[in-house]
């Protein structure tokens, strides 16, 4: 696939826009960083359940599935087919198939980079 | 003796602070009062492997170097008043293994040092010991774990939020010798006005620190202007202006005079939003500076009124408000 200059830039800006809507909840508001998170998957699985999201998807490439919002996009994507498939059961079952791959991925390197690294304390300025 | 408000004892046998030793870590270490501090970390983790072992370290250092400064050795010291934040303050629990003396465990969050100085000062008052070493620490990383996210979660803080402090400090009391006396104190009772919001514990902690002052002045008959620093622990920055505004509305007028440890120890420049916090932030301070003052004569009589959040992370989730405490001591310039 061939991707022009003004993919890259939408994909950019796009991403770059949701983490900073973020950043303004964190500095604004009283929300916790855990909190956010949950409300951004939610916005993920509103927006594919509505149909809307993979028209999001098209736009912003990378810029709509790395965030948060991505995951839960899929999520429901997820549990939507395998509801259509299986009923019920696919409800349940559907939402993490789809996305066992991404939650695998994250607690492996979480393990990985534990074992290699050790934390310091983070220094302001 | 205990005044009639149950709360405040003035000591006959006034207790002498000999000795006493402060630790600051690499932030303090940069802050205003560095030149104060008795010894500057470069490595939190004090070649440890884990923040709690390196809280433990930091403590038995600590209590090493006010025993030392005191021209001391350990087996002069009757017993140990400790406590910290982590849970079961192992910290000072674990400290106290090593050295094999009485240890009397004792927790009111940040208002730690102050408990321990009056607890300490009540029992060398009454003779029940002789020599006494009050000790607090606590480590930023540690009370991050404990209480918001660890580390590794690379989480962000929000910015009304106090850095607690990584450091601590000690005071060896005695019945002898020379130096700064501890003149009374007034324990604390829990105060609490209603406020759930952990990210404004100033706020929390400012109206059992407006109690606390009131019952002190109250019960020794002093007013403000009598003291030459009037340092409360932890309020930080918005804390601090809440109590003002509270004492000024039952017509008690800080001026000058008035500090608080959080906004003393770190640099205006840096951000640590709402400043500093922590039991090791007021021990921090009261060991370093405020006592190098009141040796050399710079303050003659201090008030310190340390402030303690006395939440857990259980209260807290459960929708309950944050109770505070405030303990007071009175040290006057030493002989």
């Amino acid at each position: 696939m061939d991707f022009s200059i003004m993919d890259y830039v939408i994909t950019f800006l796009v991403g770059g826009t949701i983490c900073a809507l973020a950043q303004i909840l964190v500095v604004r508001t009283n929300i916790t960083t855990s909190r956010i998170l949950v409300l951004f998957l939610s916005i993920g699985i509103v927006l594919q359940t509505l149909g809307v999201y993979p028209y999001f998807k098209d736009f912003a490439k990378a810029g709509a599935t790395v965030p948060i919002i991505g995951f839960g996009a899929t999520l429901a994507q997820g549990a939507i087919e395998a509801a259509k498939a299986d009923g019920l059961l696919g409800v349940f079952q559907g939402g993490l198939t789809a996305t066992a791959g991404g939650i695998a991925i994250a607690i492996f390197s979480g393990f990985v980079v534990a074992l290699i690294f050790s934390s310091k304390t983070k220094h302001i300025k | 003796m205990v005044s009639t408000n149950k709360q405040t004892v003035i000591f006959n046998n006034k207790p002498t602070i000999i000795g006493n030793f402060s630790i600051g870590g690499p932030l303090e270490s940069k802050g205003p009062l560095r030149d104060y501090l008795g010894y500057k970390l470069e490595d939190d983790k004090l070649n440890e492997d884990t923040f709690e072992k390196a809280e433990r370290k930091l403590l038995e250092h600590i209590i090493f170097g006010a025993i030392d400064n005191a021209n001391l050795k350990l087996n002069d010291i009757d017993v140990l008043l400790g406590g910290d934040l982590l849970n079961q303050i192992v910290s000072s629990s674990f400290a106290a293994r090593k050295f094999g003396i009485t240890f009397i465990g004792l927790y009111s969050a940040c208002a730690t040092i102050a408990e321990s100085l009056a607890l300490g000062a009540c029992l060398v008052d009454r003779q029940v010991f002789n020599t006494v070493c009050c000790a607090t620490a606590s480590h930023f990383s540690s009370a991050e774990r404990q209480y918001r996210f660890p580390l590794e979660l690379g989480n962000q803080r929000p910015p009304t939020s106090q850095w607690t402090v990584t450091g601590g400090g000690a005071s060896i009391l005695s019945n002898k010798g020379k130096g700064p006396v501890i003149t009374s104190a007034t324990f604390g009772k829990v105060v609490d006005f209603g406020i759930k919001d952990v990210n404004n514990m100033g706020a929390c902690m400012a109206p059992a620190a407006m109690d606390t002052i009131m019952t002190h002045l109250q019960g020794t008959n002093t007013r403000v202007e009598d003291y030459d620093l009037i340092a409360t622990g932890d309020l930080g920055k918005l804390g601090s202006e809440i109590l003002v505004d509270l004492l000024e509305r039952k017509g008690i007028k800080l001026g000058q005079n008035y500090s608080d440890c959080g906004n003393l120890i770190y640099n205006k420049q840096e951000k640590v939003f709402m400043g500093g916090s922590g039991s090791g932030c007021s021990a921090t301070v009261f060991n370093s500076y405020i006592l190098h003052k009141l040796r050399k004569g710079d303050f003659k009589k201090v008030l310190l009124v340390a402030t303690g959040a006395l939440l857990s992370t259980t209260t807290s989730q459960q929708g309950d408000s944050i109770p505070g405490i405030a303990h007071a001591v009175c040290i006057e310039g030493g002989k």
